[in-house]
């Protein structure tokens, strides 16, 4: 679906680390784990942003502070002009009708002993003034009818639905306060494949039906391939490359996007001896100690000096259109090649 | 009571026409209190070496409980193999008693699994767990031993091998406990290895490093491959045949090249339709509705029929065979010919 209109989500340079420390009685701070380092990105209307990375990139971390459930060490995030970063009581309250979010794992994330009912209606408890007392039942009813649940079913509890139910259960909780941002953290990872396709579609629908904006956090790069009209990539804590999804999977300009796409085994046999792979060496570093410079350069082909003593910027670089952070930034091709 | 006759080894090397490994007819049951739970299904698929066979299927469909089954590690009860053949270079490994089954177990089958930090004893440093395998099957000193450790981690490209072969598994990430899960299975020279979902805990990256240490180490020494997986990318790279499990049976058989051409049983049609593409940015996805069946209430007739777009009178009432609708290739529909001719279309 294509984004219009004006950016509803507005983060910029958001920093969270934590701190490590040492010593039981007096603790001291050693250091810090860089989970997310100076992230920059506009939400709009009805857009959905990919963000994809492997674990460690921070990905998750990000989710958490968009939803106001970490407090950033620095950097803002604005929900329609509000910023939430700092904001508390009922302020803060307020900003999170606007946002929300459905989790990876529809088994942990649904509490067992409440109804489908009251799991889908909890929201209402929180935010009283959206749906009167009387109204809720009709409400979750409907919640449940537009994910595509009997709402005959809203006494029963989660053991008693399959793990693809179960998500929708959660997308109709995500759906109760009507929100503008859903930010969904691996969606659609902890289901069987054939149920995948039914979540995709699902969320899709919804998407055009009540012209919701997306945060897509996920490792699967068909996925959000998919689904996404933006995708940013991550790496230890920074965003490496950031554009419109066909730039970003037809010509990516980040070596590590490219050795990431390269790396997705594409699910057709047919020239599968010639395909370009590249294989990254090691494991990425620690983000407690993330190398100087370019993050990547440990593990990257084309790292020369200037990579280890300037940090090259998240911009639009010479023969790109799109913004990516490396100083020999290049398009190329990997995925089709 | 002493034993009469000693059981006959396969001896390692090329046997006859019968291939490395052949699952006959194999089905498993479990005891539960609401009744037996038919896990697995009258299967059958074979190996040869030098061989990748990816074995493909979701959760419930008995793709790990057969390989369980050949590798001997079942709990039994509640587990029970009632009928079927599990036959290693013309072996039943079913037959055999169970001093002879472990040493076979480890040393010419291995396995390894999906949960490297689980599989692995957090107690005991990486190196002396690799080197148990030396010194339990074949009576190696534990110097001897450790060096042995070393090699094998530098095979599966662990870097620093000789500075970390004291470490603990915790210290590792998960791509690297998984090569020294790998390190362990391959230490005796096997000659099958079953991967049971070996890379779904892991990044791509470190998939595509792990999916590479193991085909270059079936090169290396012609051992045949099980892969278990549900992941159609995966099989798509390195498998040389796939079965695709659905209800404990198998639905479709058939070479790599011939099924992602055009899959011949609605249900591998219906998955590589529903699959988004890292190559291609798709129209809204092609859905299988519907959810995988219950074991302990399977649908009548084919166990997909629920599910199934081409499902006629038939399917609700007769369970189809496992059609021969080629020479290397078997689908369990009763329309196999017009899912053939629309995949085709």
């Amino acid at each position: 679906m294509a984004a219009t209109g004006e950016p509803i989500l507005e983060v910029r340079d958001l920093v969270k680390h934590f701190p490590l420390t040492q010593g039981i009685l007096l603790r001291k701070q050693i250091g810090a784990i860089k989970a997310v380092d100076g992230v920059s990105f506009d939400l709009r209307r009805g857009e959905t942003l990919g963000i994809v990375g492997e674990s460690g990139c921070g990905k998750s971390t990000l989710a958490k502070l968009l939803m106001a459930l970490e407090r950033p060490t620095s950097g803002s995030v604005k929900i329609k002009g509000l910023e939430i970063a700092d904001a508390r009581g009922g302020e803060l309250k307020r900003a999170r009708r606007n946002i929300q979010m459905v989790m990876q794992d529809p088994y942990t994330s649904l509490n067992p002993r409440m109804t489908v009912g009251d799991i889908v209606g909890e929201p209402y408890e929180i935010h009283q003034e959206v749906a009167p007392k009387g109204d809720r039942r009709r409400k979750v009813q409907d919640l449940l009818e537009v994910v595509g649940l009997n709402p005959d079913h809203i006494n029963r509890y989660p053991h008693q639905f399959s793990g693809g139910q179960r998500q929708r259960i959660g997308i109709a909780r995500g759906l109760a306060l009507q929100p503008e941002i859903i930010v969904c953290d691996e969606p659609v990872s902890a289901l069987d494949v054939s149920i995948q396709a039914q979540v995709i579609n699902l969320l899709e629908r919804l998407q055009k039906e009540f012209g919701l904006a997306y945060i897509f956090i996920a490792h699967d790069l068909s996925v959000v391939r998919h689904i996404s009209d933006r995708v940013g990539v991550m790496y230890l804590g920074k965003v490496v490359e950031l554009g419109r999804d066909t730039e970003i999977y037809d010509r990516p300009a980040h070596p590590y996007t490219q050795a990431l796409l390269s790396a997705v085994p594409v699910p057709d046999p047919e020239g599968r001896e010639r395909r370009e792979r590249i294989i990254l060496q090691g494991d990425p570093p620690s983000p407690a100690n993330p190398p100087s410079g370019c993050r990547f350069r440990t593990r990257c082909w084309k790292a020369q000096d200037i990579c280890a003593q300037q940090e090259p910027l998240l911009q639009i670089r010479p023969g790109t259109a799109h913004a990516s952070a490396c100083h020999f930034a290049e398009t190329h091709d990997v995925v089709h090649a | 009571m002493k034993k009469t006759s000693t059981p006959v080894l396969p001896a390692r090397g090329v046997a006859g026409n019968e291939p490395l490994l052949a699952v006959d007819n194999l089905h498993v049951e479990f005891a539960t209190r609401q009744g037996a739970v038919k896990a697995v299904n009258g299967v059958s698929y074979a190996l040869n070496p030098g061989e990748t066979l990816a074995v493909l299927g979701e959760s419930g469909s008995g793709k790990s409980v057969t390989a369980q089954a050949i590798m001997g590690i079942l709990d039994m009860p509640p587990a029970r193999i009632p009928r079927g053949e599990i036959r290693f270079k013309g072996t039943d490994l079913l037959r055999l008693p169970e001093d002879a089954r472990s040493q076979i177990r480890g040393q010419r089958i291995a396995m390894i699994f999906q949960d490297a930090l689980s599989a692995l004893n957090p107690v005991f440093t990486v190196g002396s767990q690799i080197g148990e395998m030396f010194q339990v099957h074949r009576g190696t000193s534990r110097r001897d031993a450790h060096k042995k450790a070393i090699e094998l981690m530098d095979r599966v490209r662990i870097p620093g091998a000789r500075q970390r072969v004291n470490d603990y598994p915790h210290q590792f990430s998960g791509g690297m406990r998984q090569r020294i899960m790998i390190a362990m299975a391959i230490a005796l020279d096997p000659e099958v290895l079953i991967a049971d979902e070996p890379t779904t805990a892991l990044d791509v990256t470190v998939q595509a490093q792990i999916m590479e240490l193991l085909a270059e180490l079936r090169r290396e020494s012609d051992m045949g491959l099980i892969l278990i997986t549900h992941d159609l990318g995966v099989v798509a790279d390195v498998a040389d045949k796939i079965a695709v499990m659905y209800g404990g049976r198998i639905v479709e058989n058939a070479l790599v090249h011939d099924i992602y051409r055009a899959p011949a049983h609605p249900y591998a049609k219906g998955l590589l339709d529903s699959i988004p593409r890292v190559d291609q940015k798709g129209q809204e996805l092609y859905a299988i509705k519907g959810m995988p069946p219950n074991l302990l209430d399977m649908p009548s007739g084919c166990s997909f029929h629920p599910r199934c777009p081409y499902r006629q009178d038939i399917c609700v009432t007769e369970a189809p065979p496992l059609y021969e609708i080629g020479p290397t290739r078997n689908s369990a529909c009763h329309y196999w010919r017009e899912v053939l001719d629309g995949s085709h279309g």
